[in-house]
């Protein structure tokens, strides 16, 4: 349903007063927190969930008999349902908790990927992957003697649907595919390229670092195979993600690590290992951060996704119009709003990006500047980096007035033509 | 001061916008590449060191933000003409002043220009980017002294 900005504004006011953090000050200036994409702020339930844990009820899950640890159990445990119903996933036991997403990643690579791809395979990979979606796959092509294949992108950075029609091929083993850029902010057609990707029999893992905090996601609809996203982009701790799969081939592939609570029975000369979803979750895991993670979700399904999204492109399409009348600005990624998330990055002629950051967070304004992890994509674009100002739940249409007109102040300080 | 008139005096925006010994040398002693893994700046540095240990030419390639552009313009300056001996005295002195958390690293009066870098100490995310240039001389000079023996 469309709303009115003033709807907006006024929600966006009370979502505000949950992020203590928002109040900082930062070189005599009122913090204008605009580095989403690389973290999100923390509301007061997720960091009393942490407090609340740990004076009340710290204890060891799984093993323990005395109350605090059935406490502790069912907290953690519980959460595992709130994200099976968050991304609507079938079992909670095809949930499993990991570090975050790179971790998810890692761990999809080392174990299906070990014994599915074999040499001569072909693993199919978007030119704007992060790092962590395409290292764990080289890595792994070496190992097998497999081949990176990479789909191509137009001038707006969307993905070639034709020409990935003819490079997801009978020699696919896997599609490794961003859900949304952290750099471009495209929001990849993931549905349908796994559609191609089954077609030829190929497994698909998608990366929701991106998505899972800013839109509705459901891994069912999608028909990816694999989904991993991390938590503390979307309002929760750090350390703490998850790795989503379907039954069948999560059973089939072999743990991750070895240790506590991924045992059933250990004998001197071999063990059985648990069952899912605890087979991939050796040793004591991250219990505090899991229950705050849940708090994070809750806090996002009170919203609604649907809400969190409109936000967002509104937010998005009112900066890009703002931004972009800035002279000498250059905007990378999809120009409408609706096919992009709240990531926007540029460069402005004439400015290195690190200098933009810095003048910036002079003004009280956070931004990353760099290549985000996306090298390839840098080299691809002809730039050393990016600036990038990206979104979320708290955002305002007067941060990005801020932002634009400290983005003149920049241009003057660093003596530059640019924008005159 | 505000820290944009700290960071971006006249010096360094003058060598950002103007880099000194910017270029290539085409029979280089030495040629080396100098990144910055976290932030992606590159730089080609190439030297030309004489039979007697002399630095006769330094030019450099590079791509980065003012710190880094600056730094890399005013250290060529530095150690053009100078002997190897002193260009690593030169490198240890400027090193001392940016890293040095104790006490504020006095710079010899020849070396006054490198003063405009002084406030970058005081933004430790910056730092390596005035370094890049003056670690990549320093490879520099071993693969220079490396390929005489």
């Amino acid at each position: 349903m469309a709303q009115t900005s003033k709807d907006i504004d006024s929600k966006t006011g009370e979502i505000r007063a949950d992020f203590a953090i928002l109040d900082r000050v930062i070189h005599g200036k009122k913090l204008v927190y605009l580095d989403n994409a690389a973290t999100s702020q923390k509301p007061k339930a997720v960091v009393d969930a942490l407090v609340d844990y740990y004076n009340n009820y710290n204890a060891n899950v799984h093993r323990g008999i005395h109350t605090m640890s059935e406490e502790a159990t069912a907290a953690y445990e519980g959460v595992r349902e709130t994200i099976k119903g968050f991304i609507n996933a079938v079992d909670t036991c095809e949930v499993i908790y990991t570090r975050g997403t790179t971790e998810g990643i890692n761990l999809v690579a080392q174990t299906w990927g070990r014994i599915n791809i074999l040499p001569g395979d072909e693993i199919v990979l978007s030119p704007m992957e992060h790092h962590s979606n395409l290292v764990p796959w080289q890595v792994l092509a070496a190992e097998r003697d497999a081949r990176l294949v990479f789909l191509k992108l137009d001038d707006q950075g969307r993905i070639d649907m034709e020409h990935a029609s003819a490079t997801i091929n009978a020699k696919t083993k896997l599609l490794a595919i961003s859900h949304m850029s952290n750099v471009l902010g495209t929001i990849n057609p993931v549905k349908e390229l796994a559609q191609m990707a089954h077609a030829h029999g190929a497994v698909v893992i998608a990366d929701g670092a991106q998505s899972v905090p800013h839109m509705a996601c459901d891994v069912q609809d999608l028909g990816v195979d694999f989904f991993v996203f991390s938590f503390h982009k979307m309002l929760g701790p750090t350390g703490v993600g998850v790795l989503w799969g379907k039954k069948q081939l999560l059973e089939a592939m072999p743990p991750y690590q070895y240790g506590g609570d991924m045992i059933a029975s250990v004998q001197r000369e071999k063990s059985r290992y648990n069952q899912l979803p605890w087979k991939f979750e050796a040793g004591t895991p991250n219990v505090a951060d899991v229950i705050a993670a849940g708090k994070a979700i809750e806090y996002l399904q009170t919203l609604g996704m649907d809400w969190v999204r409109d936000h967002e492109v509104e937010l998005t399409a009112y900066a890009m119009q703002k931004l972009g009348t800035l002279k000498g600005i250059e905007i990378y990624g999809p120009r409408d709003a609706k096919e992009r998330g709240g990531v926007i990055s540029f460069n402005i002629k004439g400015l290195h990006p690190h200098d933009l950051g810095q003048i910036l967070n002079e003004s009280g304004i956070a931004i990353r500047a760099g290549h985000h992890c996306c090298q390839p994509l840098m080299k691809d674009l002809g730039v050393m980096g990016t600036a990038r100002a990206s979104f979320y739940i708290y955002n305002t249409k007067a941060e990005v007035d801020v932002l634009a007109a400290a983005l003149c102040e920049a241009d003057k300080v660093l003596g530059n033509v640019a924008l005159r | 001061m505000s820290l944009s008139d700290d960071l971006y005096r006249e010096t360094i925006l003058d060598h950002y916008h103007n880099p000194r010994n910017n270029g290539t040398i085409d029979d280089a002693t030495a040629k080396i590449e100098g990144v910055n893994p976290l932030c992606g700046d590159e730089l080609t540095l190439y030297l030309n060191v004489s039979e007697d240990g002399k630095i006769q030419d330094v030019k450099l390639q590079a791509h980065g933000c003012s710190i880094n552009m600056a730094s890399g313009s005013m250290m060529s300056e530095a150690v053009m003409g100078q002997s190897v001996e002193r260009a690593k005295e030169i490198i240890e002195t400027f090193k001392e002043m940016m890293l040095n958390k104790e006490q504020d690293v006095p710079l010899e009066d020849d070396l006054e220009d490198l003063e405009a870098l002084r406030g970058v100490k005081k933004y430790p995310v910056r730092i390596k980017c005035a370094l890049l240039p003056w670690n990549t001389l320093l490879d520099g000079l071993a693969e220079a002294c490396a390929a005489k023996k």
